[in-house]
């Protein structure tokens, strides 16, 4: 890559949200923000190679994207003198103090994020007004048709001027939904990249995982103070660090206990569990921790043991009780029986997992739960009719092959 | 910002007739704090009658334009600063009316 476009490149990453939530700001208008920021990107797409890179590549864009706001807003009430923009409402009184700095970048994470619109929109929305994604981009992360996606994106932009959805910062009592709303919607980006659903993707798809990192690192700043932000973000980090070993060369998706923990990135573990730390401190000092906060600390229990036979189960398994406690799901319960094997053994586990049968009777997971404590403890006939059930059920083609060749292999 | 709250009830699950009291403390709250436009309650959806005049002449028939399980028992207009407001406001609604509420911005 040349320097210029190294340059354009991380304009895009760094400046690309700036530009959008300030120009929202002054005009109002999201579709007016979003193409404006884009037209200024590939104007310097075409002038950058031979006039340059400018001296502060945000500054340039920010003026190059406003005369072209501008530039639309005159034609517009040019070919219609009655023609009057509905603006976005604007809070101009600054946030109550909750760790939250005043930031209009935070506002457009909110916005798009707003409980308004569903949840595939506000994922939609976020990628590509925060994350700066095309369109064609984000159809194809969830192999959806451009069209579609464009749609989609151009309702939830005129839904949200209609209905006059703020463009503001949720007042303190509304802030703690309202951030899980946001963080279930990177949650989401970071686990179809994680373990991609669809026969014709690829197991793995680091773009995904490495943009919901970047949004949770950005969140983070902007909301250095919110426990459950910096949860989320260790657990991903704690995730991604072992995405190159749960690929093995031939595709088929490796399970923990057989991971080579040597090919694990170990900058990232150490980035989650300072994260992880931070927050057993806090909850030390009396912060009721969170979903994702327990699950980075679940995380962190496997990432700290050097060997699976090192793996301290109890701490994980008490790190599930608490889980338990804040979210009965039958999913947290299925992984918690996970752990229950390895303190108890299988049979008390299956026990627990035969309970979820209605709960969980279309989730592959739990077949293929199932599928390995009936191996563990010699039933391989019914460890046989599992193994077909999770096959059928499952969605990524990583995960196919390691369940087929499991299946496979019972005598 | 204008929003239509529609209030919709459900004929095999209807929710509770006792309610009036609790809408109209409700209503006089939304008019101290200078939300509200309009309030109404409908009769039911048999009452209706359909008027389509775009043909040569004028065709009434009886009935809603739409039968289903679900329909409008009645309608606010409510005048908000933005939907966070209306959506707030809408939560309450709910509760107070024991049915469901949809809110639709006017144009």
């Amino acid at each position: 890559m040349s320097d210029v476009e190294e340059a354009i490149t991380r304009a895009h990453h760094e400046e690309w949200v700036r530009v959008v939530a300030s120009l929202t700001r002054r005009f109002g208008d999201l579709d007016i923000a979003e193409e404006a920021a884009a037209e200024a990107f590939a104007t310097a797409v075409g002038r950058w190679p031979t006039g340059g890179v400018p001296p502060n590549p945000g500054a340039w864009l920010t003026t190059t994207a406003n005369r072209r706001a501008i530039d639309r807003i005159r034609r517009e009430n040019k070919r219609d003198d009655k023609h009057k923009e509905a603006q976005m409402v604007y809070d101009h009184d600054p946030p109550e103090p909750v760790g939250a700095i005043d930031d209009d970048r935070l506002r457009l994470i909110f916005t798009c994020c707003h409980p308004a619109l569903a949840l595939q929109t506000r994922v939609a929305l976020t990628l590509r007004m925060v994350g700066g994604l095309t369109v064609p981009e984000i159809a194809r992360a969830f192999l959806v048709q451009e069209t579609a996606m464009e749609r989609r994106i151009t309702r939830a932009k005129a839904k949200i001027k209609a209905a006059c959805i703020p463009y503001r910062v949720p007042a303190a009592q509304d802030l703690p939904a309202r951030v899980s709303g946001v963080l279930a919607v990177l949650y989401l980006v970071f686990n179809e990249g994680y373990l991609a659903t669809g026969p014709g993707t690829d197991p793995l798809r680091h773009g995904l995982t490495a943009e919901a990192i970047r949004l949770t690192r950005l969140i983070r700043a902007l909301m250095p103070d919110d426990g459950e932000v910096a949860g989320l973000l260790a657990l991903m980090l704690l995730t991604e660090a072992r995405g190159t070993a749960r690929v093995s060369a031939s595709g088929e998706l490796v399970p923990l206990a057989e991971q080579d923990r040597g090919a694990w990135d170990a900058a990232l573990i150490a980035e989650g569990h300072r994260l992880v730390r931070q927050r057993l401190a806090a909850a030390a000092a009396g912060a009721a921790p969170g979903r994702y906060q327990i699950l980075a600390a679940i995380n962190a229990v496997h990432t700290s043991a050097r060997d699976i036979r090192d793996t301290d189960w109890s701490q994980a398994l008490a790190l599930y009780d608490q889980l338990v406690r804040l979210d009965p799901s039958p999913i947290i319960a299925l992984n918690r029986a996970i752990a229950v094997a390895e303190l108890d053994g299988p049979q008390v586990a299956l026990a627990a997992v035969d309970r979820l049968a209605d709960a969980l009777a279309g989730y592959h997971a739990y077949h293929a739960t199932r599928a390995d404590l009936l191996r563990r403890l010699g039933h391989s006939q019914q460890s046989r009719a599992a193994y077909d059930k999770a096959i059928e059920l499952a969605g990524n083609t990583a995960e196919t092959a390691y369940l087929t060749r499991r299946r496979d292999q019972l005598r | 910002m204008r929003y239509l709250v529609s209030v919709i009830d459900d004929k095999s699950n209807p929710g509770s007739t006792d309610r009036q009291p609790a809408i109209s403390a409700f209503n006089e709250r939304l008019i101290a704090e200078g939300y509200w436009v309009f309030a109404g309650g409908l009769a039911d959806t048999d009452a209706a009658t359909v008027i389509d005049n775009r043909g040569e002449q004028a065709v009434f028939s009886d009935g809603p334009f739409v039968e289903s399980k679900e329909y409008l028992a009645g309608v606010w207009v409510w005048e908000a600063p933005d939907l966070d407001v209306a959506l707030e406001l809408a939560t309450e609604a709910s509760k107070v009316c024991d049915r469901k509420v949809e809110v639709r911005p006017f144009q």
